[in-house]
């Protein structure tokens, strides 16, 4: 039989799934695969900017912790990030793709906000601050508990439905901007009330309070009943069915949890923070904290160190632009490849390259 | 042997990360013979065949064809090379008709013409004796006419050499000695066929040679004439087996759960369950047979609770209370604070049984974390139940901190039968238990639900081996397209009055739904 007039050559190389890489095995390739991300940033930067690679990495430092300023803002920043993330966590854990973290965060904010504009000045500082808290756990929780209750009716797609909401609550911040200010400006100034109070520096309750709410995550999802249904819907809906866990009453329980932590970040955001409100409070870190979370493998512990390499990696950049005085995309795309390289890294603990046995050469078949 | 030799490997490995699916394996296929693999669930049958059809790449070793070495790096190199694969699951085109489906992908520069195309299959399908319309749609099909479809598709194209992926797991028996005749015709026209199973019957009844694997290894091909079943087994596992059960006669048996005219409709449509009533009885175990997707998983899920719209009556017969329970339309949750004790082995094990991704413990847990009004789980009682199950089932496992989606399927369905035995049920169901498991764990699990039946358990057993159903049953149910076609009585029942109760409506059925019974396999 003659078939082979075609070249059939044994393939150069091939993939073989790797067995459960140790720990420390695993740590090092995403180790290595950032030290590799940044040696590639310094040397993009050398060839666009003309910057040396050394002063380079050395700005992207000093960009977190080159100042006890800079220090603090990295940590306040991280914060804000990890806040977020741990409040889509409960979602995302549950197989439960809430984007809707933007929104859900921004309409609370909108609620603190709107509670000190209209008591402010009328009520104790305490009292307010209370009625601020309410106000922004509750209409989170509500943004939370909409796309779950459609999703465990009528079986809605959960993305779409949370990215949506999104815009809803954008759309209703600009327009209480515009009706709370007589000007029309929409600029809403500092308001005066409901603030926290302030222990040593004027981050450190709002960076306590996230500690305290991650300690808080991390044994409500691995140690509570609830955090053990959570896990069960993800992992198998069929699974929650046969031993009788009411798949729909989770997810809108849980949804509403997650909805709920959003609104706590919004609340401190403006009464720690920013004492007011614009449609680009959140600034995109809804978005962000999906990556924090994922990347952290959904554990509330590991999301302190995503959390901090990503707003690392975002302050450091940032100040590469301003220092070498280069476009702010410059910094996007250091955040890009570094990111790149630690989700394309998976791929290697997964998987092992393996050269294929080169000495039989397919073309001795003629 | 004086044949000649159609294929040939030559220390052939492959590794899955440090698994070793096959190692310095050796064959030899001789042109017009047939040749079985055998070996257990696990033991790199599929793996070794899929090598020869180009779906892996060896990471060692050679194969020769014809005395020439070949690289197949894919399906279409294996054409090339005259070999063709029938997996187990089909590769079909619903819409499409048998010779539609037969000359997809053929690209032989001739012109497309359906009528010219149809008589070739017509007369390949009678040259080897298959009964086919060229013309049937696929979603028209059985089973078995699929099966077919898939044989031909193979043989359109000019394969030498076939191999069969367990051709008879979802065949009746009648259908299986159908089949077997083909591939007999098939032999006398000179073509190699390699034929994987584990069915030691089968074996013996088709195949000239058998080639043995054991993890991975070649252990010995040998004569079929001068073999036997027991020597064969002891190849495959390693050591001596016995292959019998032991049925103690049934004590103290009572009523326990009556089924009365259990009907119900899937989405879309079909009857999947018609008019099915039954009893089964504490202290015995009922076996179900039928063909796969006849309604045995809607039955039991049913039973168990699972959200399924079904009309009918499930009657148990409470042994403390005395009391008649209806478990028609109550969740799992509600069954059991009736004070019912219903275990539950489903067939999907990972999927439905177990959560792959937790730890034994952690799985432990799922029948039992919602116990006390703390808001924290115990993980405590688990830990210990996981640890006795481990060690009397004798599971091998790192440690019960292992996800249980890394242990092998005879250890995965240990785990699930030790927690479902566990909750010391009145009554045990448990679909396709045996599954994939090899010889030694499938007789750990038949010994466990005979125990489970001496202590006065009503077993309810769905199957698939229909020697072990005649062996381990006391009575046995068969189904066929969703209705009960006989109950009979295991100790005098024969596989061919079995086989026949399974296909007894087929004739009457409506083709939609066996198109509706294979999606659900």
């Amino acid at each position: 039989m003659k078939t082979n007039s075609n070249h059939t050559r044994e393939p150069l190389f091939h993939l073989v799934k790797r067995d459960a890489l140790p720990f420390q095995k695993a740590l090092l390739i995403r180790v290595i695969a950032v030290v590799l991300a940044v040696v590639l940033c310094a040397l993009l930067s050398v060839a666009l900017i003309g910057a040396s690679p050394i002063k380079f990495i050395g700005t992207l430092f000093d960009g977190s912790f080159g100042s006890s300023r800079r220090l603090w803002k990295f940590a306040k920043d991280a914060c804000a990030l990890l806040c977020i993330a741990l409040a889509i966590t409960p979602a995302f854990r549950m197989r439960f793709w809430n984007i809707g973290a933007e929104g859900q965060t921004l309409i609370g904010a909108l609620a603190a906000v709107a509670v000190v504009h209209y008591l402010g000045g009328s009520v104790d500082n305490w009292l307010l601050l209370v009625l601020m808290f309410i106000a922004a756990v509750v209409s989170s929780g509500i943004w939370g508990f909409l796309p779950a209750i459609f999703k465990a009716k009528w079986n809605t797609n959960e993305t779409l439905f949370t990215l949506m909401m999104n815009y809803i609550a954008t759309g209703l911040t600009s327009y209480f901007l515009m009706v709370w200010t007589p000007s029309g400006s929409s600029v809403l100034g500092a308001l005066p009330f409901g603030h926290l109070p302030v222990i040593g520096h004027e981050y450190l309750v709002f960076i306590l309070v996230t500690l305290i709410l991650t300690a808080l995550l991390y044994v409500y999802l691995n140690y509570t009943k609830q955090g053990y249904e959570i896990s069960v819907v993800g992992e198998s809906e069929n699974t929650a069915r046969y031993i009788g866990i009411g798949v729909g009453k989770v997810v809108i329980r849980t949804m509403i949890i997650s909805g709920a932590i959003c609104g706590i970040a919004g609340f401190l955001i403006v009464s720690a923070l920013d004492h007011s409100v614009t449609t680009t409070t959140v600034g995109g870190m809804g978005f962000t904290a999906i990556m924090v979370s994922w990347l952290a493998k959904f554990n509330p512990l590991y999301m302190l160190g995503t959390s901090a390499l990503i707003t690392f990696l975002e302050q450091g950049s940032a100040q590469i632009s301003t220092n070498f005085n280069i476009d702010s995309s410059f910094p996007n795309m250091i955040v890009g490849i570094v990111l790149f390289f630690i989700i394309g890294c998976e791929f290697f603990i997964t998987y092992k390259i393996k050269r294929s046995d080169s000495h039989k050469k397919g073309e001795k078949i003629k | 042997m004086n044949r000649p030799i159609a294929l040939e490997l030559k220390n052939i490995s492959k590794y899955f990360g440090s698994v070793i699916a096959n190692k310095d394996v050796n064959l030899t296929v001789y042109r017009g013979e047939i040749l079985a693999i055998l070996g257990e669930n696990g033991c790199g049958k599929t793996t070794l065949m899929n090598m020869i059809a180009g779906i892996y790449y060896p990471d060692h070793g050679t194969i020769l064809i014809d005395g020439k070495e070949v690289v197949i790096r894919s399906p279409k190199d294996a054409f090339e090379h005259k070999i063709g694969m029938i997996h187990q699951h089909f590769k079909l085109v619903d819409l499409f008709t048998a010779a539609e489906n037969i000359v997809l992908g053929v690209d032989d520069n001739k012109k497309y013409n359906i009528n010219e195309i149809n008589e070739t299959v017509a007369k390949m399908a009678q040259k080897y004796g298959f009964n086919i319309d060229p013309k049937k749609k696929i979603y028209d099909m059985s089973v078995s006419e699929k099966q077919t479809v898939e044989i031909l598709k193979v043989l359109y194209r000019g394969a030498d050499i076939l191999i069969l992926d367990e051709p008879s797991a979802v065949l009746t028996p009648q259908e299986t000695d159908k089949l077997f005749e083909v591939l007999r015709r098939m032999r006398e026209d000179g073509k190699s066929i390699l034929i994987i199973t584990h069915k030691l019957h089968e074996v013996l009844s088709i195949s000239d040679r058998v080639a043995v694997l054991r993890k991975g290894e070649h252990v010995a091909t040998v004569e079929t004439a001068t073999t036997t079943a027991s020597e064969l087994t002891e190849m495959m596992v390693g050591k001596k087996v016995e292959l019998n059960i032991n049925r103690p006669e049934p004590k103290n048996v009572c009523d326990r759960l009556t089924v009365k005219g259990l009907n119900m409709t899937n989405s879309d449509g079909v009857k999947v369950l018609d008019n099915v009533s039954f009893t089964a009885r504490a202290g015995e175990i009922l076996g179900v047979a039928g063909i796969a997707g006849s309604g045995q998983r809607e039955l039991l899920e049913t039973i168990a609770g699972l959200a399924h719209p079904a009309t009918g009556e499930i009657i148990y017969h409470n042994p403390q209370t005395n009391a008649d329970d209806n478990l028609m339309d109550k969740n799992p949750i509600e069954i059991r604070e009736l004070g019912v004790r219903l275990s539950f082995v489903p067939e999907d094990r990972l999927g439905m049984g177990l959560v792959g991704n937790m730890d034994i413990v952690d799985n432990m847990m799922l029948r039992s974390y919602r116990r006390g009004h703390s808001v924290f789980v115990d993980r405590k009682k688990p830990k210990d139940l996981a640890h006795k199950i481990v060690d009397e089932l004798e599971v091998v496992t790192p440690s019960t901190k292992t996800p249980v989606r890394r242990l092998s399927g005879g250890n995965v369905q240990k785990v699930l039968v030790g927690r479902e035995i566990a909750a010391s049920p009145t009554v045990l169901m448990a679909a396709y238990p045996v599954r994939g498991l090899d010889i030694n764990s499938s007789y750990t699990i038949y010994g466990l639900l005979t125990k489970q039946k001496e202590q006065g358990v009503s077993v309810i057993f769905v199957g698939e081996d229909l020697d072990v159903l005649i062996e381990l049953c006391d009575r046995i149910l068969v189904i066929c397209a969703g209705r009960v076609t006989g109950i009979i009585d295991a100790k005098n029942a024969t596989k061919e009055q079995i086989g026949l109760l399974m296909t007894e409506t087929k004739s009457a059925n409506t083709p939609k739904e066996e198109n509706n019974n294979e999606n659900e396999q």
